[in-house]
């Protein structure tokens, strides 16, 4: 197990180098100034001067990317010469409310999805089973940035039932909770009929295998072979597919802060971009993606950890 | 008769969940062909007279902030959908096939590094990445273009790499070989009519991915330039709008839901059909 | 007294696309208490299929159409489920053949073995020394560790072990071992064998054992039951069975085993020809086929014909030629 982890931290860490690199190589090798790229347009040329020389932006590619990560490795994101602040201030307070976006999705849709998912394998062919199967994919079907403006016309701004915008009053526990409810409610949907389809399948796949019909064979009460034996693996690969998921539910997350007017990492890319404020963008996405990967990671670590089966994959 | 109740398509048609799917794609194709015949009105021309109307019987779905026809601007929006969707699809199907070829059939080290660079392409979430290319290049549908690709081609890449490599060692192959068949003929003759079929299921279900990023794009203003009827920019205007009237949402939301249950439809009934294994387990 | 296990006129179907597909035809055995007997036959011969009667978990397009089963006298089919879970892993225990897959893999052995003793009203610690009591008398060594092992973490020889205190953990009335050393090598079927033979004088249960290892049949059973096609062919004392067969197939099963062979040969004896499709059984003897003896008559089936009393065998000319 503690090889399987080694290896794959290490590729982790490896996918992570080459992507954030491999962007800041086409950011600094991109026709023009590289200051603009860099510190931005509201940069003066004060700054500019003080910045090439510091930052050897004559030297090699290479030694560029080194240094840049020899920064980030000290805790250095840049600054953000817009508003005159350490990006990673920026980032690390908008990173808090995304998490919480993110992870309020799965939570629920993954409690839905399994308890779905987990009945129908058990009712095959029950009607809840046949709707619970054309749901799913319909769920699958509705991209979630349609759902979050559907939500937000529907529940938001036409019955008033939740608030439209912001992430709810800072300490206050309950406040957050609110304005969470729609934004997570638009990028869980679609996972909900993934989880479903998933464990369901897994739940058939298991519940065919021999070491449950052994538990059957020693008389264990339906419940138990179901929930306590079957459904612990066949969780599994959903355990897999949501934390590769959280990609996926990072794009949506853009979208939910856009529309309901949210803190948070997707915004905090977008605002940056659009006002291309250089040094946001890059530490924005260096933490995205490493925020990514380490879910990614950890889902993966989990299922190995659990399954001694899964390790022998890779 | 019979033979064709039990071909692909014969089969297809029995479910009836494929028959809508394919209702509703050749009704996408119809109306991006004929947008122009089939729109009650032209996309472009305002009026302001009638701004933010709701649906009737001259303005189907309604009119948007500047009094253009809702219906007429969703009607061409289907053209840049299915435009970019087949172009995109098509590019990087194409990257996807030879690149898995190139890793099913090359060296080991070859096939670990293209493997690496699928799972780095992964890395990155797609609209975080749209929004990070789009800082760099000029806005328009050769960059929505490029970042579709970008995102998706690892999928086909390994799509046929699995194809490949399973029927690399395959007897049959081996058996080919032994009798001196060229490598060509084996790509041609074997390999690819293999991986035709997890393909296309493929492209089904990336088909209306593709044109939700293309739509996301443009809601983001990432997308297509300004002014055109994009799906996306239908939806920005509505959001943009929101307190003005619900029906640019509710209007513009409804051809991405309906293309993607579509595509989804398919690429299920598609899978059920193409994949033995998994028919049992229905 | 009363036989542990009386099988009658057991006939299961299964229901597929091309009709129903007759998997045990008017099959009949019987178990004496304390007693060991061996089912033996190829593949497709319905053991599997006879194993899951037994258990009554049977797959969903799985019916018996007729026929009892009875355990000490207890009529088990159509019983009520609850009567026969009550029943499964207490008075029925069964050993499958492969160990690697049917001891659950995310869940400790002990805590399976915890599980199997559900049933009990006993604290936890009394069941935990029970289950590592009865690792040990199986031979595993360090049973306290094992109990926090998990089934990849042992060898296919002890996961087997592991699977046989399960089984007799409850001191079941019969044990049912499906090829329980098929998927072992020679040395550890050795110690497989011993140990049940232990374990059934210890405890005094019945155990049903199926192989298709004549070799060890002869060397554990008491009594033996061979099947063919779904149906049962010859029941006897081993010794009988195996010295003076009366059912053809019995002859050539015997001639086949590789265990007898003491001269080389460049080929391998095999009885030639396929079994018959299940969905449209031929009337009259199964065997007949391909069997070298066959005449006009077996066309008309034999039912059991009585040799001594105690064997029987289906077939006309069993009788015959008996020393």
């Amino acid at each position: 197990m503690l090889q399987y982890a080694f290896q794959r931290i290490l590729l982790a860490l490896a996918i992570v180098f080459v992507a954030i690199s491999a962007l800041y190589t086409i950011m600094i090798t991109l026709p023009g100034d590289p200051t603009t790229v860099l510190l931005g347009p509201r940069a003066t040329p004060e700054i500019r001067a003080e910045f090439r020389a510091n930052m050897g932006l004559d030297d090699p590619v290479l030694m560029q990317i080194g240094n840049f990560w020899t920064r980030v490795l000290a805790g250095d994101l840049g600054t953000d010469f817009n508003r005159n602040r350490p990006v990673a201030e920026a980032v690390f307070n908008a990173l808090p409310h995304t998490m919480a976006l993110v992870f309020g999705a799965i939570f629920w849709s993954a409690s839905l999805g399994i308890l779905l998912g987990a009945f129908s394998a058990d009712n095959r062919n029950s009607w809840l089973d046949r709707i619970s199967g054309i749901l799913s994919v319909g769920f699958i079907a509705a991209p979630s940035f349609v759902v979050a403006l559907y939500s937000l016309l529907i529940f938001s701004v036409t019955l008033r039932w939740f608030p439209t915008i912001g992430a709810g009053e800072p300490g206050d526990l309950g406040s957050r909770l609110y304005h969470l409810v729609l934004p997570s409610f638009a990028i869980g949907l679609a996972w909900v009929g993934y989880v479903a389809r998933i464990v369901r399948a897994s739940m058939l796949e298991t519940l065919g295998e021999n070491y449950i019909r052994t538990a059957r064979a020693f008389g264990l009460p339906r419940r138990v072979v179901i929930y306590n034996y079957a459904l612990r693996v066949a969780i599994l690969p959903a355990v897999q597919v949501l934390g590769v998921g959280i990609g996926g539910m990072l794009s949506s997350a853009v979208f939910a802060e856009i529309v309901f007017s949210r803190p948070g990492i997707g915004a905090l890319i977008y605002d940056s971009v659009s006002g291309r404020n250089y040094p946001v963008v890059m530490g924005s996405m260096l933490v995205a993606i490493g925020f990514f990967v380490t879910c990614a990671l950890i889902a993966d670590l989990v299922n190995a950890a659990l399954d001694p089966r899964h390790r022998v994959k890779s | 008769m019979s033979q064709f109740r039990h071909s692909l398509a014969g089969r297809l048609l029995a479910d009836p969940f494929a028959v809508l799917a394919l209702l509703i794609i050749a009704g996408l194709v119809l109306i991006a062909a004929f947008a122009d015949v089939v729109s009650p009105h032209d996309h472009a021309a305002m009026n302001l007279a009638d701004r933010f109307a709701p649906p009737s019987a001259t303005y189907w779905l309604g009119t948007d902030n500047l009094g253009r026809d809702t219906f007429s601007r969703l009607a061409q929006g289907s053209r840049i959908a299915l435009y970019v969707a087949l172009t995109a699809v098509s590019i990087s199907g194409l990257i996807g096939l030879v690149l898995g070829m190139i890793a099913g059939f090359g060296p080991r080290w070859l096939d670990n590094a293209l493997l690496f660079f699928f799972d780095t392409l992964r890395a990155y979430p797609t609209i975080i990445l749209a929004l990070a290319l789009a800082a760099l290049m000029p806005r328009g549908l050769g960059t929505v273009i490029v970042v579709v690709v970008i995102t998706s081609f690892s999928e086909y890449g390994r799509v046929v790499r699995t194809q490949t490599l399973s029927l690399k060692n395959a007897e049959f192959i081996l058996a080919e070989r032994a009798m001196g068949a060229s490598f060509l003929r084996i790509v041609f003759h074997h390999v690819l009519p293999n991986v035709l079929g997890p393909f296309f299921i493929l492209a089904a279900m990336n088909l209306p991915v593709v044109i939700t990023i293309e739509a996301g794009m443009s809601f983001l203003g990432i997308g297509v330039p300004p002014g055109t009827p994009s799906w996306g920019a239908t939806l920005k205007d509505g959001f943009d709008y929101i307190r003005s009237t619900p029906w640019i949402i509710l209007a513009g939301g409804l051809p991405l839901i309906l293309v993607t249950l579509g595509f989804t439809f398919l690429g299920e009934a598609l899978r059920d059909q193409l994949d033995p294994k998994l028919r049992k387990s229905r | 007294m009363t036989d542990t296990l009386n099988v009658a006129g057991l006939t299961v179907h299964y229901q597929t696309r091309e009709g129903a597909l007759q998997a045990l035809r008017e099959v009949a055995l019987n178990v004496p208490a304390g007693q060991i007997v061996g089912i033996v036959g190829e593949s497709g011969c319905g053991k599997s299929t006879l194993i899951n009667a037994l258990l009554q978990l049977m797959p969903e397009n799985a019916r018996i159409a007729a026929g009892s089963i009875r355990l000490q006298a207890e009529e088990l089919v159509r019983a009520p489920p609850r009567r026969l879970r009550d029943l499964r892993g207490r008075d029925i225990a069964v050993v499958f053949q492969d160990p690697m897959t049917s001891l659950n893999p995310v869940l400790t052995i002990g805590r399976q073995m915890l599980d199997v003793q559900y049933r009990d009203r006993r604290p936890r610690a009394a069941k935990l020394a029970l289950a590592a009591a009865m690792l040990g008398r199986v031979g595993l060594p360090d049973p306290v560790a094992k109990l926090g092992a998990y089934p990849h973490e042992l060898s296919g020889g002890q996961r087997q072990r592991v699977a046989i205190a399960m089984a007799v953990m409850m001191r079941p009335k019969l044990l049912i071992a499906d090829e329980p050393t098929t998927a072992l090598d020679a040395t550890l079927e050795v110690q497989i064998i011993e140990l049940l033979r232990e374990l059934q004088q210890e405890i005094g249960c019945a155990i049903l054992f199926i192989s298709h290892h004549l070799g060890v049949i002869a060397e554990l059973c008491d009594r033996v039951v061979v099947m063919y096609a779904g149906e049962a062919v010859e029941e006897g004392p081993v010794h009988d069975v195996f010295l003076s067969p009366g059912h053809p197939y019995t002859a050539r099963l015997i001639e086949c085993d590789p265990g007898r062979m003491k001269t080389r040969v460049a080929q391998l004896p095999a009885i030639p020809g396929n079994l018959p499709d299940l969905t449209d059984p031929p009337p009259g003897c199964i065997f007949r086929a391909r069997c070298d003896s066959a005449t006009e008559r077996c066309a008309s089936h034999p039912g059991h014909v009585a040799l001594a009393p105690g064997h029987w065998a289906a077939c006309h000319f069993a009788a015959k030629d008996r020393a």
